[in-house]
């Protein structure tokens, strides 16, 4: 558990502190990570098999949302030729 | 330990016999200086790549540029422990078994280390901070990133005709059907073989290192014991996946027609002889292509695994899932 | 004992190398740290016994989404270090007071949790198979079925965003 909030909270600074949009979406990995650690760790205490089931949709989730976000950062980089989220800050270009 | 030590010496005279076997098919006599016949050729070699000098490019990215080789050993030599090589044999009054681990995950295992192997290439190819090995590099990974589908879905359908991800249980079942799979799922076998060709880098499939485009591909800066380390890689990989297959389709540790009873006096020979003798036929076929086949173009060898294999493998695996729930 | 300390060992694995993945400057020795740590949380999925989903975590994560972002991190192949350029309206304090919220948030929750009676926990369904895999197999296809087939839509819908986002011209 304490594991788990540890490893979240390291995902929100990361998200909160960095400019490098690769970067930031790592952190979110890791926050994603440290929810299945707990489903995980939830599933082997109560010794029932349906947090694991669980885990296995959020890393479904997590591979799609990695492969849309890198998407879009690949578009926005060959129209901006950056990955610094500061200067992500126009609509229309 | 022991399959560890094996596998080494088992990979360094992979080394002589393709040397051999392509001389021999372009009517040369490969190497005879070393011993006779050359048969300490590998340990001469072992012993000048150890004392070579080991140079790191000045603007290479010093770890990563260490990391990278042992990223791609380390993957390839763990697999080992689930490969079962034969059943339980009694050794010195002891009851021993002929495989590490029997987890149940076992395929998975396998499949999960193997795409690990990857970041030894790419790594490589960054850390060199050169133009050749990174494209090397780049079109390594999207190579084994390719053919990886489609070896899975014939993994797949082997799954599903054995019940069961644990290789012990995989070679079992065969047995139980007196039948290898390989004649069951002649498609499945002929995708695993290809896709294992393209997953190790071997010609027909050797762009990564096409030594007339890309001079050494993505280990052009590595030398002394680090470039031995890749080389290494390469060929364990060659036995994983010959050891792979043989599990899978070739019935393991299983004599040849299992099913037919008079050849029984075959059961005189170890059972891990058998596993020892399919593996080297197709370590001997891949080096066999190696020599015949002329090297595919990019393009063509993306096509063929997106448009040609990968269809397959998915039609394959739906034929099979439809004739298991047929003959229930 | 030994399962203590591997615990121990493995978090503090974990951790660390989050926190590298963080605080690298290089964006690949960060990718590189991120690759590690989900081998450790894999490594702890199988202390935990759920050896299918630590399969998965390396197979998927590892070996698939991992290398997708080193992929895009070599394209992008950046001429200027994103953090050189210095933006005077961004205050990273911010950053850090608002992770601060978020942790406070969470010790509330935990607070509250402890003060609320243990829930009854129903106990786990009586399976007809035995064996990790083949319970989770058994789960995701008859109680999570649908979700299953949502989760797998949401993969081919992900699947087209990305190649329409990532095409040079339509």
């Amino acid at each position: 558990m304490l594991l788990s909030t540890a490893l979240f909270m390291i995902g929100v600074i990361g998200v909160m502190v960095r400019r490098n949009i690769i970067i930031i979406f790592m952190s979110i990995e890791l926050i994603l990570n440290a929810v299945n650690i707990n489903l995980i760790a939830f599933s082997a205490q109560l010794q029932n098999v349906i947090g694991q089931v669980f885990a296995i949709f959020v890393i479904a989730v997590a591979a799609a949302e990695a492969a849309v976000g890198l998407g879009i950062i690949l578009a926005f980089y060959r129209n901006k030729e950056t990955v610094n989220i500061d200067e992500m800050n126009v609509m229309r270009s | 330990m022991i399959v560890l030590n094996a596998t080494l010496v088992a990979v360094t005279y992979m080394v002589l016999l393709e040397r051999k076997v392509i001389a021999w098919a372009q009517s040369r006599l490969g190497p005879m200086r070393v011993g006779p016949y050359g048969i300490l050729q590998p340990v001469a070699d072992a012993v000048k790549l150890m004392i070579k000098e080991d140079i790191t490019p000045v603007r290479a990215d010093p770890w990563v540029f260490t990391a990278a080789p042992i990223i791609s050993m380390v993957p390839a030599l763990i697999v080992y422990a689930v490969i079962p090589f034969g059943p339980e044999v009694r050794l010195f009054g002891r009851q021993v078994t002929l495989y590490i681990t029997d987890i149940n995950v076992g395929l998975l295992y396998i499949v999960s280390v193997a795409s690990v192997g990857v970041y030894g290439i790419i790594l490589a190819g960054y850390a060199s901070n050169s133009k050749y090995p990174l494209l090397a590099s780049l079109r390594a990974s999207a190579q084994l990133i390719s053919y990886e589908v489609a070896v899975t879905l014939t993994l797949v359908s082997v799954i599903m005709m054995a019940g069961s991800l644990s290789m012990v249980s995989i070679v079992r079942a065969q047995q139980s059907t007196h039948l290898w799979y390989a004649f069951v799922q002649p498609v499945a076998f002929l995708i695993f073989f290809i896709g294992g060709l393209a997953e190790t880098n071997r010609a027909p499939f050797d762009l990564p290192e096409a030594e007339q485009e890309l001079t050494g591909g993505f280990h052009t800066e590595y030398s002394g014991m680090r470039f031995a380390l890749f080389f290494l890689a390469e060929y364990a990989n060659m036995i994983v996946v010959s050891s792979v297959a043989t599990t899978l389709f070739l019935g393991g540790w299983l004599r040849p027609f299992p099913n037919v009873a008079f050849l029984g006096f075959l059961d005189v020979v170890p059972a891990w002889t058998w596993f020892l003798i399919k593996s080297f036929v197709f370590l001997y076929i891949f080096i066999w292509v190696r020599a015949t086949l002329p090297r595919y173009r990019y393009d063509q060898l993306m096509r063929l695994g997106w448009k040609v294999l990968i269809p397959l493998a998915i039609a394959n695996l739906v034929v099979t899932g439809i004739v298991k729930v047929l003959m229930v | 004992m030994a399962q203590a300390i591997a615990f121990y060992f493995i978090a503090a694995c974990i951790l660390g190398f989050a926190v590298l993945v963080i605080s690298t400057k290089d964006t690949v020795h960060s990718v590189l740290f991120l690759v590690l740590d989900f081998l450790f949380v894999a490594a702890l999925y199988v202390l935990l016994g759920a050896q299918f989903v630590a399969a998965i975590q390396v197979l998927v994560y590892a070996g698939g989404i991992v290398v997708l972002y080193l992929f895009v991190v070599m394209l992008v192949n950046l001429k200027r270090p994103p953090e050189a350029h210095q933006d005077p309206r961004r205050r990273t304090m911010l950053g850090f007071l608002l992770a601060a919220a978020v942790l406070v948030e969470l010790g509330a929750i935990a607070v509250y949790g402890y003060g609320q009676p243990a829930p009854i926990v129903a106990p786990a369904a009586a399976m007809p198979v035995t064996g990790n895999t083949e319970q989770v197999g058994w789960l995701l296809y008859t109680s999570y079925l649908i979700p299953f087939e949502i989760a797998s839509m949401l993969l081919l819908v992900a699947m087209i965003g990305a190649i329409v986002l990532a095409k040079r011209e339509l």
